[in-house]
């Protein structure tokens, strides 16, 4: 990719009629194919043992931070959003961190992956919260405090999917755009530089990213969660 | 001056002020958030693990704008659709 293309998409393989097989469909199948992979042979011979192998190791503390993560944002059991959640943040780590292996380019860095990851965020949220609280209840919150909030609310949930997407392609492409401007200017040693900080903010936007979507998530399904509190502190205190 | 010198001129100015501009109000609102946070966490250590959690996220949110400045900006340079009409128009 040269300074002059901003996204991946406009590296075209191959066209078979409407279709492109661009650049950032290959790369995000590639990135499938090597978590699929890794996850089938390394949880392949998983010991519950203490002399566990080291990929086995690496993939506990990534699930064992994750859980944390869920459990803190939502303060409930972590297992029903772990998958999604879960997926998200792996996949867009690993795009990001691959984006220092030369020719890699990662497919966060186009605005069609990270919409589509900002879709199902959207989808998630919605599907999460008529699932804890019914119709109704979920549509109430629509017009929580006010209806007078109703526009707003609605617009919220838009421009805040728009906001999620935009921020995760605007950081990837500005990583690749300043190493491509930076081997224009100063191509020694500086472009590693800014390629390791790269990996920085990688890690630190797909954690974001995930934050962000559990934040969501939990937003809309919370007064379950603060009813359920209370009815219980209630119990306790005819118990009590 | 034509067309196409008229449209890169103001491209080029544009941009630049796009993104200069546009720095200055994240770039406060992020250094008073971090100061805010790290009074907050030498007051607290105790809580770290939350303060870090919402700071990052209030940074992320704080940062968006800034983000939205550096694409405009970026379009404005590389993929500027005023131009490409104008080279179209042309033939």
């Amino acid at each position: 990719m040269d300074i002059k293309q901003i996204s991946p998409d406009q590296v075209v393989y191959l066209s078979v009629g409407p279709f492109n097989l661009n650049a950032t469909i290959v790369y995000t199948w590639l990135v499938m194919a090597l978590l699929v992979l890794a996850c089938i042979l390394i949880t392949r011979r998983m010991t519950p043992s203490e002399n566990m192998s080291r990929w086995q190791n690496l993939l506990e503390i990534v699930v064992g931070f994750l859980r944390g993560q869920i459990r803190d944002v939502f303060g409930e059991s972590p297992d029903m959003y772990v998958p999604y959640i879960g997926t998200l943040f792996v996949f867009i780590a690993v795009c990001n961190l691959l984006a220092v292996v030369p020719g890699f380019e990662p497919p966060t860095a186009s605005l069609s992956t990270t919409a589509a990851l900002a879709l199902t965020v959207f989808a998630a949220v919605i599907g999460f919260g008529l699932m804890r609280r019914g119709v109704k209840g979920y549509l109430l919150q629509y017009v929580q405090p006010t209806p007078m909030m109703l526009p707003f609310n609605i617009l919220g949930e838009f421009s805040r999917t728009l906001a999620l997407a935009v921020r995760l392609f605007g950081n990837m492409m500005s990583g690749a755009k300043i190493a491509a401007i930076l081997l224009a200017i100063a191509p020694l040693v500086f472009p590693i530089l800014m390629n390791a900080l790269g990996l920085l903010t990688g890690i630190i936007q797909a954690y974001i990213f995930a934050v962000l979507a559990m934040v969501y998530i939990a937003s809309a399904t919370r007064v379950e969660r603060e009813r359920y509190e209370k009815t219980r502190k209630q119990q306790g205190d005819d118990n009590g | 001056m034509d067309n196409i010198g008229l449209i890169g001129l103001a491209s080029v100015l544009a941009a630049g002020l796009t993104i200069g501009i546009g720095a200055i109000g994240p770039a406060i609102g992020e250094g008073r958030a971090v100061a805010q946070a790290l009074a907050a966490i030498a007051q607290q250590p105790d809580e770290a693990n939350i303060l870090t959690r919402t700071l990052f996220v209030g940074l992320a949110m704080i940062e968006s704008t800034a983000i939205y400045c550096f694409v405009v900006s970026m379009i404005l340079l590389f993929a500027n659709p005023f131009w490409d009409f104008v080279i179209k128009q042309g033939g």
